[in-house]
């Protein structure tokens, strides 16, 4: 899933100072588990947000709704008939979620209330790390399963750099060296041949910024028809 | 030049390499001196990139001040800093300007430098470099594409003997043979067994070794060392040496005890030659190899 967290208050109060009616938009799928952008942290927000207002003698007014899902036209509907009466709209969904909003209200200013932070998994309660960098050429079945594009710092294809040490990162001890654990699942696995292969730099143009993805044509118009 | 690295490291017994940081800035007054102090003691100098993620005068340009002060340089890659196609396009420049040696390899993060808050680029890892340098080499780019003229340089590579664990390391190890790496320099080692350890794991077989040394000139230096640089060891024993020597006297000692060690590995037939290292004191390289004779 997409992990964001929320930015801070100051900075959110500091892009709505001007504005009297402001709805706060939450969205109720990945940044709901993550626990930055659903229903309740909608409520927190917007909570937090009143009485700061309160105390500064502003006189605005925050309203909340939450969508099961902003990344998609159909599910913001709801806000068509809302969104002409407010002079902002501050989204916490992610970066996509924000940039959907903005696009489909195009009069009204659009807020991100989030900063995104990656795709990935949730590790234990409260924490969740990175596991994909979405580069559009999968090799996980090469690599045991464990990204080394994604959880090594450098990205590195052909084993550790010199910075590995007892397992950890050169860069932050508390992170696992992905090439130690690629090496140690391989080495389980007994596919020591895949740890002698050199694998060639990614092709960055797989995923070339902006991407766009569309189904084949044919299961497109089978879909129409159903 | 009389003869050039890669002939020495195939005819002479015992080669000797040092590094040389180029300084952050324009002044290079010091590099030069520096250079005309060791070229006649050292057989390649190597010129670091940006070392530990810190902006200095390119390599590069650094390179060519060493060869124009009379000295053949080992120009240091990183692929940290630059994609490939200006990894590309600065080897070819090298070797239009006269540089035939080139160290790969991978740089460390941009976060531990003085730029942390650059973009890391790693578009290649060291091994790919390793086979980009042999393919210009060969008159062709890294898609394939015919060069107006060749590069053909000798390429090496770095290991880490005292990584932990050591078999991932090896692995890379091998896959940078593989890849063309014609040497090795290795990261700093003080513990004799430690490189013998290395040795009988990773068999180098015919390819030259060139052992990273290190000059210690304080016992909080080798401290700081076991604490922060993955895979260098300083054994007690000589923390304890510099710490029961005289402040004034330590670099001396510091000195010694390179000294010592450069002939143990000389003398036990461990090695090609040594790497030496003496961060910011390069004019002490002399002093270190007449400790080793």
């Amino acid at each position: 899933m997409i992990v964001a967290r929320r930015k801070p208050l100051s900075e959110i109060e500091a892009m709505l100072q001007d504005l009297s009616r402001v709805l706060i938009v939450g969205c109720g799928t990945c940044v709901a588990v993550c626990q930055a952008g659903g229903e309740k942290e909608v409520e927190i927000l917007a909570r937090q947000l009143r009485m700061r207002a309160r105390l500064v003698g502003r006189q605005q007014r925050f309203d909340e709704i939450t969508l099961p899902r902003q990344c998609d036209p159909e599910f913001l509907e709801p806000l068509t008939s809302l969104a002409g009466s407010y002079q902002g709209i501050v989204s916490l969904a992610c970066g996509a979620g924000v940039q959907l909003l903005a696009e489909q209200f195009s009069a009204i200013p659009v807020f991100p209330g989030l900063d995104t932070l990656f795709l990935g998994v949730s590790e234990s309660p409260g924490i969740w790390s990175q596991r994909c960098r979405a580069c559009g050429q999968c090799i996980l079945h090469l690599t045991g399963g464990i990204c080394p594009k994604t959880r090594c710092a450098k990205g590195l294809l052909n084993g550790p750099c010199g910075g590995t040490h007892f397992g950890k990162c050169e860069v932050d001890r508390e992170t696992p060296c992905a090439w130690t654990l690629i090496y140690e699942r391989l080495t389980k696995l007994e596919r020591m041949d895949l740890l002698e292969r050199i694998l060639p730099p990614d092709d960055w143009n797989v995923v070339s910024q902006p991407a766009r993805h569309a189904l084949p044509r044919q299961f497109e118009e089978k879909l129409a028809r159903s | 030049m009389a003869t050039s690295f890669r002939q020495v490291l195939q005819t002479k017994q015992f080669v000797v390499t040092a590094e040389i940081g180029p300084p952050k800035g324009t002044e290079i007054a010091k590099l030069q001196d520096n250079v005309s102090k060791l070229r006649s003691w050292v057989d390649a100098i190597n010129v670091t990139d940006n070392q530990s993620a810190v902006m200095k005068l390119s390599s590069l340009a650094a390179c060519r001040v060493v060869q124009e002060a009379g000295a053949e340089a080992i120009l240091q890659v990183t692929c940290r800093d630059r994609n490939r196609l200006a990894l590309q396009s600065d080897l070819l420049a090298a070797w239009v300007l006269g540089i035939r040696n080139v160290l790969c390899l991978t740089g460390d993060h941009v976060r531990i430098g003085d730029h942390p808050q650059a973009k890391p680029v790693f578009d290649l890892d060291s091994v790919q470099l390793l086979q980009v340098v042999g393919w210009l080499n060969q008159g062709r780019d890294c898609v394939g594409h015919p060069l107006e003229g060749a590069t053909d340089f000798f390429p090496g590579a770095v290991v880490t003997p005292g990584a932990e664990p050591l078999a991932p390391q090896l692995l890379k190890f091998r896959k940078k043979i593989v890849a063309g790496a014609k040497f090795f320099q290795t990261q700093a080692i003080f513990d004799v067994d430690q490189l013998k350890r290395f040795l009988d794991a990773a068999q180098p077989d015919g390819i030259p070794i060139l052992v990273g040394i290190v000059l210690l000139v304080s016992p909080r230096m080798g401290q700081f060392l076991n604490e922060n640089i993955p895979g260098v060891y300083v054994p007690e024993s000589l923390l304890d040496r510099l710490a029961s020597t005289p402040k004034d006297k330590r670099v001396a000692e510091g000195i010694r005890i390179a000294g010592e060690l450069i002939h143990a590995l000389r003398d036990g037939h461990l090695c090609r030659g040594v790497h030496i290292m003496a961060i910011g004191r390069e004019e002490k390289v002399p002093e270190i190899l007449r400790a080793a004779e």
